[in-house]
């Protein structure tokens, strides 16, 4: 049933945005909008600025909205926090038909004071929802009446659902923080201890890592280890007061790029910060980064200090890695993931472990990181964006895929397909960053692939009725 | 009966229930070849497909028209035409329903006009498109289950001779219970129809090849000739007239109506039974005399352990009261009530189901004699503070009870829908007397868990005083 079976073809309007490597030119249609009934897997625009708002600890996150959009995202992150949990409720104004009739700003107002008052929150983000979008709501309003009577930051969230995709949830976010990290700016220069005399002259602000299962944490004990103290981080385990303060670091390091390249963009404009891409995705990619910000950072004393933690920590994990390799070297993975710098990490990261990318789609990937792609892959292999699970299907079927990445809606797919399925998005359980995960990674892999349960799903004698095989015998 | 006083609440703190939409997705899911469409932003429908598939475990496609901002404000026609016709070429499905949302509803989607023109343009006008209207805003999950149910029959059915069967009704229960009542119905020997049936869809055994409609759902002939019927047995008593199916076919067609409880809990499934014998006229086989005994003896059992029970239920109506029932009847305090909605009818029931009980009940004098208390819209919060306060000791409900054991120290009984951190939510089982038995086993050993462990501690701490005065 696996390789090589034709499926059917893809609807002819997702044509541009399906590509395979060495095939054609090295580009694809990407950031538009989904096209409808093609089943997407793909959220909103509230959704992205959720994602990456949520691990704000201290935070009220209140949604400004229908049930529905705050209790799907109740809690379902997987990012740690040091201290606070608020961040962990989901606040909605639950708002039913006369709200929607007559106006939901008195509920909101209501709604913030309460809850002002019940959590003593150094901030309130404010969502907002398709339907605010609609009636119209004046947030803006809102918040900042609300803001005045309670002496906090009462921020809204420009987050209408249908206004763009999630990539356009991750712009809303960031001027959400960007919006945070002035206001802070401003105090210091006010209380004369602005500019670069300011800065610490090591710190970096770490951007693009939501601290899933204490990853940021990780990251942030290796640069503790070398000298470079994290300022913040942009946003696992962060509080208002650490946002803030972003304005103090040196430098931005930048993982998950989809998300936070436009901030980065600004805090470099406003603050003249510059930004660094950097990926703790897989050793190579962990190594390779934790050398250049050493590098510009300048101090020799850093630059000796990570090359001994590098060492040490590869010479931890690389006997085990290898003899990962020694099994899982030919196997097939195919890549579907929420951005383009998971993606490219996820490629170099299966590359490590000698196993073949045949796909590797993205949902919000930009077009320096499509062709970032192409130019990694092997001959061959399927890139996409913004994939639905036909596709998905279709590819991992044709190209005898026998492992998939991806996330929550993905795996049920892969699994019913017999596909082995790694888990990396935002609500998995154990850390894939750094040495210790890439360890954890290829353990994962192992675990997939080597599974007792595929032998009753291939080979041997089939147990079938009506066309349909039910799995295989045991002996 | 005692009810919270809830003043109007402008804020819910981690909500119990959820969208109007992603209740009418479900049945769907339970009738064959069938598709959904929801008319709304691309968000709408990722979130409820992540967030049904991670209870399922199984793949649920939904599609979305993907309102963009042109759409809001030009209108979405274009969309849903094009999502319509896309779910078309990948799908093949033999029946699509077409939901909307929050915004479809706001900017004034007409889904009906929509859809029927769609139908000639494609000239495919006898192809069953169910257009269901579901504001986000409107009502519970719940209420759209039903809702979609009943605009299914309301397109399919078709006034049809009598054929003897039965119409089987069905809230949203998991697949292992809804294989466990067709079970008992081949048993009692009776003919039916149930609607919906996502026994095999959204629990589908693992074959190869992928089917991208997984086989199996009420068939759509079978939905058609339900007006045929002797009678409806619907499990719908907490259901409002305009949502219930069951009083859709009696008005409509004149099947006799009968509502009843979901068969969980012994007198309950008692309920059941007794309704197809009336059908039948025959007596219960001797297999299912079995398994009530057997339930019986487990109830006798477990009695003195399942008397230390104060528990919080929550969840979705139907589960709820028959749940509430099943505690009852075993010594178990349902000391609090929760579905999210406003449970109308639910507390009447409620209240009666407590009246039968609560002449037994000693006056301890601490307030907090036989329960339950209906929490209307309630949300964690609330429920949480209610548990503390009247000693709750056990929650039965979905996934989001982690909350109170988080914060509260009270163990959950994973039911109803969703489980989220545990797998096998499709299979949890409990209806029909073998059922009960094992939801029973459920709670007592959650109770019995409780007490073993560390009772040793708790007593040495109660009562231990050191060893000084005594006589040497």
């Amino acid at each position: 049933m696996r390789a090589g079976k034709e499926t059917g073809m893809p609807i002819a309007e997702r044509f541009e945005s399906i590509g395979r490597k060495g095939r054609q030119k090295k580009t694809l249609r990407c950031g538009a909008d989904s096209l409808a009934g093609s089943v997407s897997q793909r959220a909103c625009v509230y959704c992205g600025a959720r994602v990456v708002l949520n691990p704000v600890t201290d935070a009220v996150h209140l949604v400004h909205g229908p049930i529905g959009c705050a209790v799907y995202t109740w809690d379902i992150r997987g990012s740690l926090s040091s201290d606070a949990e608020l961040y962990r409720s989901s606040f909605s104004t639950d708002l039913k038909e006369r709200d929607v009739v007559f106006g939901g700003e008195e509920k909101l107002t209501r709604a913030i004071d309460q809850l002002v008052e019940k959590y003593h929150p150094p901030v309130v983000f404010v969502y907002s929802t398709c339907i605010v979008g609609v009636i119209g709501d004046d947030l803006e309003a809102v918040c900042k009446s609300a803001s005045r009577r309670h002496a906090i930051e009462v921020i809204p969230v420009e987050s209408t659902g249908f206004s763009g995709n999630k990539a356009d949830g991750y712009r809303a976010a960031c001027d959400v923080l960007m919006r945070v990290i002035a206001s802070g700016q401003r105090e210091r220069e006010e209380a004369g201890e602005s500019g670069s005399s300011s800065r610490d002259e090591l710190a970096i602000n770490y951007l693009g890592d939501f601290n899933l299962a204490g990853e940021a944490w990780i990251i942030r004990d290796y640069f503790r280890e070398i000298g470079i103290p994290v300022n913040t981080v942009f946003t696992g385990d962060s509080t208002y007061e650490s946002i803030r303060g972003a304005g103090r670091a040196r430098l931005n390091i930048m993982q998950c790029a989809g998300s936070m390249n436009y901030l980065a963009g600004k805090m470099e404009e406003q603050f003249g910060i510059p930004c660094l891409q950097v990926s703790f995705v897989g050793l190579t990619d962990t190594a390779d980064s934790l050398r250049r910000v050493a590098a510009f950072l300048g101090d020799e004393k850093i630059c000796w200090r990570a090359e001994e933690l590098i060492a040490r920590e590869s010479e931890k994990v690389k006997p085990l890695i290898r003899e990962y390799r020694r099994k899982m070297k030919g196997k097939k993975a195919a890549i579907y993931v929420g951005g383009g710098f998971k993606a490219i990490s996820l490629v170099r990261q299966f590359g490590e472990l000698g196993i073949d990318v045949v796909m590797v789609g993205t949902q919000t990937g930009r077009k320096e990181e499509y062709e970032t792609l192409f130019d990694l892959a092997s001959e061959g292999t399927v890139i996409l964006d913004d994939a639905n699970p036909s596709e998905l299907e279709k590819f991992m079927v044709e190209e005898g895929a026998d492992l998939l990445v991806g996330g929550v809606k993905e795996r049920p797919l892969a699994y019913k397909l017999g596909v082995a399925f790694i888990d990396h998005n935002h609500d998995r359980k154990h850390p894939l960053s750094g040495f210790t995960g890439a360890v954890n990674f290829a353990g994962e892999v192992y675990t997939t692939l080597f599974s007792p349960v595929w032998k009753f799903t291939r080979g041997g004698e089939v147990w079938e009725n009506g066309g349909y095989s039910y799995g295989r015998a045991s002996c | 009966m005692e009810e919270q006083a809830v003043s109007y609440r402008s804020v819910n703190e981690n909500p119990c229930h959820m969208c109007m939409p992603i209740g009418a997705i479900l049945p769907f899911k339970g009738v064959e070849r069938s598709m959904v469409l929801i008319h709304g932003s691309q968000g709408c429908s990722t979130y409820m497909r992540r967030h049904i598939s991670e209870h399922f475990n199984e793949p649920v496609d939904v599609g979305s028209s993907s309102l963009n901002e042109k759409g809001t404000v030009y209108g979405g026609e274009a969309n849903l035409k094009q999502g319509l016709d896309n779910l078309i070429k990948i799908y093949h499905p033999s029946l699509i329903g077409v939901l909307t949302t929050c915004l479809a509803e706001t900017i004034g989607e007409d889904i009906d006009r929509i859809g029927q023109e769609y139908l000639r343009e494609r000239k495919m006008d006898n192809f069953p498109l169910v257009t269901v209207p579901t504001p986000g805003y409107g009502h519970s999950h719940s209420e759209g289950f039903s809702l979609a149910v009943k605009r299914i029959l309301a397109r399919l059915a078709r006034k049809s001779p009598s054929h003897g069967r039965i119409n089987v009704l069905v809230p949203n229960i998991s697949p292992a219970d809804l294989r466990e009542i067709k079970r008992l119905l081949e048993i009692m020997g009776v003919r039916y129809t149930l609607l919906p049936d996502f026994s095999e869809t959204l629990d589908a055994p693992f074959t190869s090849p992928y089917h991208k409609i997984p086989s199996g759902g009420t068939g759509l002939n079978s939905i058609r000739e339900m007006p045929g019927a002797i009678a409806t047995l619907q499990m719908g008593v907490t259901l409002e007239e305009g949502f219930s199916p069951g009083k859709y076919l009696e008005e409509e067609y004149r099947v006799p109506l009968f509502n009843l409880p979901l068969p969980i809990g012994l007198e309950n499934t008692d309920t059941f039974i007794r309704s197809l014998q009336k059908v039948t006229g025959a007596p219960v086989p001797e297999i299912l005399l079995k398994e009530r005994g057997r339930l019986l003896d487990a109830m006798v059992d477990a009695h003195k352990y399942n008397f230390a029970g104060r528990c919080i239920i929550f969840g979705e109506p139907e589960l709820v009261y028959a749940m509430a029932g099943t505690c009852l009847e075993n010594g178990v305090t349902p000391v609090a009530v929760a579905t999210g909605g406003k449970g109308a009818k639910l507390k009447t029931l409620l209240q009666t189901l407590r009246d039968r009980y609560a002449a037994d009940a000693p006056d301890t004098g601490n307030g907090k004699g036989v329960g339950p208390v209906f929490l209307p819209e309630a949300d964690f919060d609330i429920m949480r503070r209610t548990a503390r306060e009247r000693g709750a000791n056990l929650a039965i409900g979905h996934s989001g009870g982690k909350y109170l054991t988080e914060k509260e120290g009270i163990p959950l009984v994973r039911m109803g829908f969703p489980i989220h951190d545990r797998v096998g939510g499709q299979r949890i089982f409990s209806a029909g007397y073998a059922g009960t038995t094992v939801f029973l086993d459920r709670i007592t050993n959650t109770l019995l868990e409780r007490k073993l462990s560390g009772y040793r501690e708790r007593i040495y701490r109660q009562f231990y005083r050191g060893k000084k005065y005594d006589l040497v």
